[in-house]
């Protein structure tokens, strides 16, 4: 059981990987003078909208995300906004945060915001893919003994190394190095898509790793 | 509470810091007096008691010899500075078969010294360290050897006032006309005829500095109105910096700079000098700063169209000519006087002038210029000598004896050339190889005291401060066993070092040179070692350690997460370390800073929630394992609260984090930043309106922050004895404030708009500072005199209802405040019933709700005063800072509280601890609390460099100067630290605060042990009383741990200044940042013991207090 949904996992993860870098080399088909750093916004928002359409493909097929409790439209339009507001309030929530952290405030709110909706789609995105609008779930998701699948196992990786290499991402701003990626925002967006990436390589192989040491409680 | 091991053990702990630094600094910054003295022509050559030959007498005062060279060589000279013009750049071998860039760039040397050997020389110009290009500008200007800290009165301004060659050109006459580095603008203001400076800050840009000299340099030279020509080029300096030596684009440069030469010596006259030289070389990638002969060496060639040097002289020329003797060459060729303090050795192959063929009266005229040079440098080796006392009185006797002995030689000799009695040549040659020795022996014995790095030192010191630091730890970690057994710990310590020391002074003294940090250095290193070899001993041989090793173990099976907490804490304190190692990181270490303490504050939050602390409870049928839920329904709206004011204190933190930026100053390395617009006083606001609304923000910060101490001291009912620091609070604060805001708005009124009032205005601007100044005095006496802030109401023997009625009454508390204040009374019972052996419990409970004494305010008797101490340093800091900081004070405050308040909540939500642990405060908010010290030095508007230290604070309330030095040290010192010394006074309330927030019945003793109902009151701070053992031992190991964070950065600073003493940029941010966080570690030790002094009387008064009580209670 536990070792098909590793490879399940797995390939789920390589799918939005290989998107990942897709999605970044893409754009040179469509856009002039393409780069990652020179056009970074560009990059962005196709990384973000690549990553969400995939993210929200393969988990409506795999079917990890809860089975609804009721089958009428009503409750799914009013899931769906949920869905969308949650999101919207994610992306405001990581944008304070960054401007808190000491991003500047008014000059390049745009980027500051693409970094929110970027770490957004990293994280909730995929919380909300798999747990549904459902804010009490994610909380005992992200708490200890709270994993009840290796999704959410995977889940919980993926959101921390997202959050960490975005935090590392800003370690090389100050430095006198006069580098392209050094401008705001562009070394912490590489730095939380790098993040997710490592992450979604690590969850398989930790999950794998300690799979005898998993167990989960049942709902 | 036992006072005596916490005192000696603290200050033991900053002593040997305080040793660590002392031995690191006198080997790592090299002091040197300046002299303000000038010379000039008319100097008296010979003295007046020069009577030892009387005969001579007579001729030599007919033709006294003037100070500057009576006849100058040469009237004009071009002086081109080649930055990092390196002596192998110079040198040209045909024999290279494949050059390297930088090889046989420069050709124009070799080929002026092989067609005119007579105009032209190139030499080793060999420089002293440190070479960096400020430095070698006032070395060879000066003639002496720089330091980094030069003492003297130019802190502020980086001018130059010691005596100097274009000074000294400007007092003569000379037209000196300056192109290139725009640092000699600032070293030499207003010096210049005409100026033409270029930035030379960027390091990438190769080409503006020499371009713009270029553009200037030819057309300067053709129009004839100069005496003195200077160009400093930076391109090849640059280009090493960015490329190193071996680069394609270095050969560019250096060919652009052999064709720079080539023109300028086509176009100089007979009577003019042209002087090439590098201020420094570099190493092979680029660098320069230290001591390797790479980077001492440059070049320097000198040519003249007529004759430089005659041929014929037999003089052995040197190769290698020490950079501070270009000084008193240039000085006598040009006919200047030699600067006051110079001790360079003139060249004297320069000197004849070509004309003189007569070989004797060449060296005559040789040891005439040494003569001048010799009594130049005595004299300064006089004056220097009365000032400064560390040069070696044995060597200046015997230099003085060799300077008297080759004066009356040279004499002798003078008045034989006089007379026109043969001379005798090998007299001549011996007075000329004197001066010679003198002249250098003078120059060793001050490259010995001045300018070289102690290496011994520098390691020793480092040594001590890595001991210090373990010391530190392990006392904060194992603050039991330490404190316990402080005496047999120290007494060791301190005999073995004594007896070490002492062993290696008498060897000295008997066989070698006495010094001081060797003996100072001995002590504490043996000390150190004693310390930790006894305290592993009582280590292994106590049994408390097995049981905390035990109980640690089990704790980390249980799944508890103490031992990842402070892994991430551990990450962040090394990476805060780490990030003193890079220039760039100090120049943006306010960012970085506060960047650390957000993530420190939601690591909290993260922490908590994935431990199921704070949001266990949304959480339905879903159950933690935390044994502390059993009334599930308590605990829900108790946590919920929690979480919420949890969360509010993160942000308040993250907020007032974000808003300390608006007060930054800014650097000269930061390009793209305006300096706050906080920062300038009050006066300097032109806009009107602008200045009004400053005044009222700064005016309502300082009513906000007395407000909110007033309010919390009435919520704690801290606000009705008649003691004197009450006294202090209700009255004194309020004056205190009002004659700040007073001497704001007196000090802030343009001067012009009351011109009848002129005087009033100035005289109330020195009298409210000053009466500000007692009024703090008074205040701080105060509340050492007698701390005590409570509230006794005697003989009401009645329920509860009437107390609180009376209470209300007096209509200073809200009525919740009311539920706390009968702790205090319950308290008291409690009290009573703890001196009663426990089996007649039973009968004791008709006594229990009956007191006879009733005292308001004991349950936050310690933190009380604290706070007062608090808001008084805060307002005193406050005054000595521009106006518009108040509000950075104010913010402070609330971080202060913010963190407190994080705190506190989250040690409440920890319920399961063990009992040792219980008032021990974490690793995870001392570092917080010293992570916001530092970044509120940033915030009040200070920098890390000399130049930004705020001076004017010095003048508030003197506005007219000082008698002494004192005074205005201490003021400049209380404003540039002001950040450290509030947080350091208010470090003890970080072990206070969470018993003052404690809930007000924990759950889980209610359920377990229902029957103790003493347990379920909140007896706050008197908590500590009941445990004198375990209080003392918390607050030992909070101030340790302070210490310790701030010891380790100093630690890292120090490691950053000693590895990187090589780097670019080792004199202008690592090693001001090194004196800061000495000064900054120095400071904030100093007022940790004074609020350790300030608890302990608190805990005497307390104790006379409650024996004054019980014989009451008992009658």
């Amino acid at each position: 059981m536990k070792d098909i949904e590793i490879k399940g996992m797995v390939s789920a993860h390589a799918i939005i990987a290989i998107t990942i870098l897709l999605a970044t080399l893409a754009p040179t088909l469509f856009v002039d003078n393409y780069s990652v750093y020179g056009t970074h916004l560009v990059w962005l928002y196709s990384c973000c909208s690549a990553v969400a359409a995939v993210n929200i493909a393969l988990y409506a097929l795999l079917g990890v995300s809860p089975t609804p409790k009721r089958h009428t439209l009503s409750y799914k339009v009013t899931k769906l906004f949920r869905s969308f507001m949650y999101f919207g309030f994610s992306c405001l929530i990581f944008h304070g945060i960054v401007v808190l952290y000491g991003a500047p405030l008014i000059e390049s709110a745009l980027e500051t915001f693409s970094f929110a909706v970027l770490l957004s789609t990293f994280t909730t995105l995929r919380c909300i893919c798999m747990l549904g609008p459902n804010v009490q779930a994610w909380i005992r998701v992200f708490s200890k003994n709270g994993a009840m699948s290796i999704w959410d196992t995977s889940l919980q990786i993926t959101t921390l190394c997202s959050v960490i290499g975005a935090w590392f991402g800003a370690f090389p701003i100050p430095l006198d190095w006069d580098r392209p990626w050094q401008v705001w925002p562009v070394s912490c967006t590489l730095g939380a898509t790098f993040g997710f990436v490592m992450g979604l390589l690590v969850a398989p192989s930790w999950i794998y790793w300690y799979r005898k040491h998993l167990t989960y409680k049942s709902k | 509470m036992k006072k005596l091991p916490l005192l000696t053990l603290i200050s033991w702990i900053c002593f040997l810091f305080y040793a660590g630094i002392g031995i690191f600094l006198s080997g790592f910054l090299l002091v040197k007096v300046e002299v303000n003295r000038t010379s000039s022509c008319r100097d008296p050559l010979f003295s007046e008691n020069w009577s030892l030959n009387i005969y001579s007498k007579n001729v030599s005062q007919n033709q006294l010899v003037d100070f500057c060279w009576s006849k100058p060589r040469f009237s004009r000279a071009v002086i081109l500075i080649i930055d990092a013009l390196k002596y192998d750049f110079a040198q040209f071998d045909s024999k290279v078969k494949d050059p390297q860039h930088f090889q046989n760039k420069i050709k124009v040397f070799s080929e002026y010294i092989r067609s005119s050997p007579a105009n032209s020389r190139l030499y080793a110009f060999r420089a002293d360290p440190p070479t960096t290009t400020m430095q070698r500008i006032k070395g060879f200007s000066t003639g002496s050897l720089p330091t980094f800290v030069d003492i003297g009165n130019n802190f502020a301004s980086s001018a130059i006032l010691e005596d100097n060659l274009i000074s000294q050109m400007q007092k003569n006459g000379k037209r000196v006309v300056f192109m290139g580095d725009d640092t000699w603008d600032s070293l030499f203001p207003k010096h210049f005829q005409q100026s033409f400076p270029f930035p030379s800050f960027n390091v990438k840009d190769l080409h503006t500095v020499d371009n713009g000299i270029l553009k200037h340099l030819y057309p300067s030279m053709k129009r004839k109105d100069w005496d003195i020509i200077i160009a400093h080029f930076l391109g090849v300096d640059h280009c090493g910096h960015r490329y190193g030596p071996d680069h394609p684009a270095m050969a560019e440069k250096l060919t652009q700079m052999d064709q720079v030469i080539r023109s300028v010596a086509r176009l100089i006259e007979n009577d003019t000098l042209l002087v090439v030289f590098g201020d420094h070389g570099m190493t092979d990638t680029g660098d320069h700063g230290g001591e390797s002969q790479k980077e001492t060496d440059a070049a320097l060639f000198l040519y003249t169209p007529s004759m430089l040097v005659s041929t014929e002289q037999g003089l052995a020329e040197p190769m290698v000519v020490p950079q501070i003797d270009l000084t008193p060459t240039l000085a006598l060729l040009l006919g200047i006087p030699i600067p006051y303090s110079s001790i360079g050795k003139v060249m004297v192959q320069l000197i004849p002038s070509g004309d003189l063929f007569d070989h004797n009266a060449q060296e005559l005229q040789q040891a005439e210029a040494l003569f001048v040079n010799a009594k130049q440098v005595n004299r300064f080796l006089e004056t220097y000598s009365l000032v400064a006392k560390h040069l070696p009185q044995e060597t200046l006797d015997h230099l003085q004896d060799m300077y008297l002995k080759a004066t009356k030689n040279y004499i002798m000799l003078r008045d034989a050339f006089a007379t026109h009695s043969p001379l005798n040549s090998q007299e001549l040659k011996k007075l000329i190889s004197d001066f010679h020795v003198y002249l250098v022996s003078v120059q060793e014995m001050c490259k010995v005291s001045w300018a070289q790095f102690h290496s011994l030192q520098i390691i020793v010191g480092i040594i001590v401060l890595v001991g210090s630091c373990v010391v530190c730890f392990i006392v904060s970690e194992f603050a039991s066993i330490v404190e316990s057994s402080y005496k047999e710990l120290l007494f060791l310590a301190v005999f073995t070092g004594a007896f070490a020391s002492g062993t290696v002074a008498i060897f000295q003294f008997f066989w070698l040179e006495f010094e001081a940090f060797s003996v100072l250095g001995t002590f504490t290193v043996v000390a150190q070692v004693a310390f930790l070899w006894k305290f592993n001993h009582l280590k292994n041989s106590n049994r408390y350690f097995l049981n905390r090793a035990v109980n640690i173990i089990n704790t980390a099976l249980k799944g508890e997460l103490q031992m990842t907490s402070p892994l991430i804490v551990f990450m962040v304190f090394l990476l805060r370390c780490a990030s003193l190692f890079s220039d760039s990181y100090i120049v943006a270490e306010e960012q970085v800073v506060s960047f650390l303490l957000s993530s420190l504050g939601l690591f909290i939050l993260v922490h908590l929630t994935w431990y199921g602390n704070l949001l266990h409870s949304f959480i339905d049928g879903f159950k933690t394992t935390n044994p502390g839920m059993s009334s599930q329904q308590m605990a829900f709206v108790k946590d919920k609260k929690t979480m919420h004011v949890l969360v509010a204190c993160v942000a308040l933190l993250m907020f007032s984090l974000c808003l300390s930026h608006v007060f930054h100053g800014c650097r000269d390395e930061q390009v793209i930043c305006t300096p706050s617009l906080f920062l300038a006083p009050l006066c300097t606001l032109q806009d009107v309106q602008l200045r009004n609304i400053h005044y009222v923000l700064s005016v309502c910060s300082l009513l906000t922050s007395y407000y909110l101490v007033r309010r919390w001291l009435c919520y704690y009912g801290n606000f009705n004895s008649h003691s004197l620091a009450v006294f202090v609070a209700r009255f004194e604060l309020p004056l205190l404030v009002v004659c700040i805001c007073l001497f704001w708005a007196v000090s802030s009124t343009p001067e012009e708009s009351f011109v009848n009032w002129q005087q009033f205005i100035r005289l109330a601007s020195s009298v409210f500072p000053r009466v500000a100044f007692v009024l703090f005095c008074l205040g701080i006496a105060a509340v050492f005199w007698n701390p005590l802030t409570v509230f006794v109401k005697p003989k009401v023997l009645s329920e509860e209802g009437p107390i609180t009625q009376s209470y209300r009454a007096s209509g200073c508390v809200s009525p919740q405040a009311e539920l706390q204040h009968l702790i205090p009374h319950i308290y008291q019972c409690m009290r009573r019933s703890y001196q009663v052996p426990k089996e007649e419990g039973e009968s004791l409970k008709d006594e229990y709700y009956q007191p006879t004494v009733e005292a308001f305010g004991l349950g936050t008797v310690y933190s009380a005063p604290m706070l007062l101490i608090l808001v008084l340093f805060q307002l005193l800091l406050a005054l000595l800072h521009p106006e518009g900081l108040a509000l950075s004070f104010l913010l402070m405050l609330l971080e202060a509280f913010a963190i407190l308040q994080i705190h506190s909540k989250t040690s409440s939500l920890y319920r399961c601890r063990l009992y040792s642990d219980k008032f021990s405060v974490p690793w995870c908010v001392v570092l917080m609390w010293a992570l916001a010290s530092t970044q509120f030095f940033y915030a009040t508007g200070h920098l890390p460099t000399f130049p930004s230290i705020q001076w004017n604070a010095a003048f508030i309330g003197f506005s007219e100067g000082h008698s002494n030095q004192v005074l205005p040290a201490l003021l400049v010192l209380l404003n540039t630290f002001s950040s450290c010394i509030l947080l350091a006074v208010s470090c003890p309330l970080l072990l206070f605060w969470p018993l003052i927030c404690e809930p007000s019945n924990t759950a889980k003793s209610g359920s377990k042990l229902g029957e103790l109902k003493s347990d379920n009151i909140p007896v706050m701070e008197m908590k500590l009383r009941d445990n004198p053992e375990y209080f003392s031992r918390a607050l030992l190991q909070l101030m340790a741990r302070y210490l310790f964070i701030h010891g380790a950065q100093l630690l890292a600073s120090v490691c950053a200044a000693a590895i990187l003493k090589r780097h670019l940029m080792v004199w202008k941010v690592f090693a001001p940042k090194l004196l800061f966080e000495a000064s900054g570690f120095l400071v904030t030790s100093l007022f940790v013991i004074i609020s350790l002094i300030l608890i302990m009387r608190v805990d005497v008064c307390l104790t006379r207090w409650v024996k004054q009580l019980i014989p009451v209670d008992s009658r």
